[in-house]
């Protein structure tokens, strides 16, 4: 009879952090920040059809870095998730902390109980009727739940970026500002990013039902040229 | 469409008549504001049409329960829809989307709590306003003109027809339907009209590519004193007085 090997708990453990993050490290950042009119979602995305950003609910924004198909598996169990807890309660009863802490469920579980980590890093926010009702909630590969202050960076090289978005990002400001902040800090002193590199969707504060927009490329080089 | 899907066997609430106009870039649905329950006004201001999405809208007759829980579910599921595969339903596929509902809705219907929806939109696609009409039995037919629902739609339909044309606005579609529910209201008991002293107008939105808006009660209280000042005029006999 064979043996399995014997693996300690704490290797196991930080084998799939590694492999995980090694996963979301590949792929290009994105960066999300608050401003007066609502939540800026800025991501770095060739694409024009594979969306990083999207919606959830009428003041409730997805956004995901890492393996595409296993972000947007999460992001349909979101927006299923959302709908039929409006449906069957109230549309004011979907909130982005309980959809939070569902994400950081399935993270959790996925992490330690399969053979394979999802690589993963995502962020649920929520525009408030005023600035200080925004929130951001960063959950990582392992099901790490952080609520995030004022702005938050998904992906590789987040440190970095982190420290140029902490430099640029101001309390306030106008959607443009914050647009403008977010590219920076994500293109870095080495680069500029042209709006067709960019997907940026804002939460907009703006009285309507739904307040998910996408800002198109005329919008955003207008913002980036301010 | 037959008027008697008001058929009074059950006492719960009936919604009654609503028309939709095709107008040169859009469409114009319109519903009365009155419930009945048999011969009793349930409510007086209960609302027959609502938006779909942001470029259709679905007008309800029958059972007044399970047509706005239909309304409900319809509204979810095509915001669903567009939210999972990032792009909306086309406006064909809505229609037949709400005529699964209504088919599946039969057995209720076949004990009394029939439910006849009207669904119109403006297709992007095609850049103009279509309509649909729909049986109990999910049977799905789209109107080029106009269509209406209700046990008020014999009448509604009439005036309708005498006033259309081709080349209607927005804003004469929007006369055409009001002056069409009016006289529903007039002839038919389960229709109701517009109520001057409470201030209940009936639902009014156009659907364009602007999207649906629906119309404020100020404009609709000027649209019908406008309306019954024309009636007046064409009553009162030459040089005399009205009476």
């Amino acid at each position: 009879m064979t043996m399995p090997f014997y693996v300690a708990p704490e290797q196991m453990m930080k084998d799939r952090a590694d492999y995980a993050r090694k996963g979301i490290a590949r792929g290009r950042a994105l960066v999300a920040c608050t401003s007066d009119e609502g939540i800026v979602l800025c991501a770095e995305n060739p694409s024009r059809m594979l969306r990083k950003v999207s919606e959830i609910y009428d003041r409730i924004a997805f956004a995901g870095v890492g393996k595409y198909n296993e972000f947007d598996q999460l992001r349909i169990a979101g927006v299923r998730h959302a709908d039929l807890k409006g449906y069957a309660f109230s549309r004011e009863d979907v909130d982005a902390r309980g959809l939070a802490n569902q994400y950081a469920q399935i993270l959790g579980n996925v992490f330690t109980h399969e053979m394979k980590p999802m690589e993963v890093e995502i962020l649920v926010c929520e525009v408030g009727h005023e600035p200080a009702g925004d929130q951001l909630f960063h959950i990582l590969y392992d099901g790490t739940l952080v609520d995030e202050n004022g702005w938050c960076v998904l992906g590789g090289e987040a440190e970095a970026i982190g420290e140029r978005m902490g430099g640029a990002w101001a309390e306030g400001g106008t959607v443009a500002e914050a647009v403008k902040a977010a590219v920076d800090a994500l293109a870095g002193p080495d680069r500029t990013l042209p709006a067709e590199e960019l997907e940026i969707a804002v939460l907009r504060r703006n009285g309507e039902r739904r307040c998910f927009h996408r800002l198109d490329d005329d919008v955003v080089a207008g913002h980036l040229a301010e | 469409m037959p008027a008697g899907t008001l058929d009074g066997r059950l006492d719960i609430p009936h919604g009654t008549t609503c028309v939709a106009i095709r107008y040169a870039s859009g469409v114009v649905m319109a519903g009365d504001r009155r419930a009945t329950s048999g011969n009793f006004i349930s409510h007086r201001s209960i609302e027959k049409v609502f938006p779909a999405d942001r470029h259709s809208g679905v007008a309800i007759a029958g059972a007044a329960g399970p047509a706005i829980e239909m309304v409900r579910l319809f509204q979810l599921q095509l915001e669903h829809y567009e939210k999972v595969e990032g792009a909306p339903v086309s406006l064909e596929g809505k229609a037949n989307q709400l005529s699964q509902m209504v088919r599946n809705h039969l057995p209720a219907a076949m004990s009394g709590l029939a439910v006849v929806p009207l669904f119109a939109g403006y297709d992007t696609a095609r850049q103009s306003g279509r309509l649909f009409q729909y049986d109990v039995t999910g049977g799905r037919y789209e109107e080029h003109d106009h269509a209406a629902t209700g046990s008020g739609s014999m009448q509604a339909t009439t005036v309708v027809k005498l006033g259309w044309s081709p080349s209607l606005d927005a804003d004469a579609a929007v006369g055409l339907a009001l002056r069409a529910l009016l006289e529903a209201a007039d002839e038919d008991s389960a229709t109701g009209g517009p109520d001057m002293m409470r201030r209940i107008f009936p639902v009014v939105a156009t659907i364009s590519a602007d999207g649906f808006q629906r119309l404020g009660d100020d404009d609709l209280e000027g649209r019908y004193e406008a309306i019954f000042e024309q009636i007046a005029t064409n009553r009162a006999p030459e040089g005399g007085d009205p009476s």
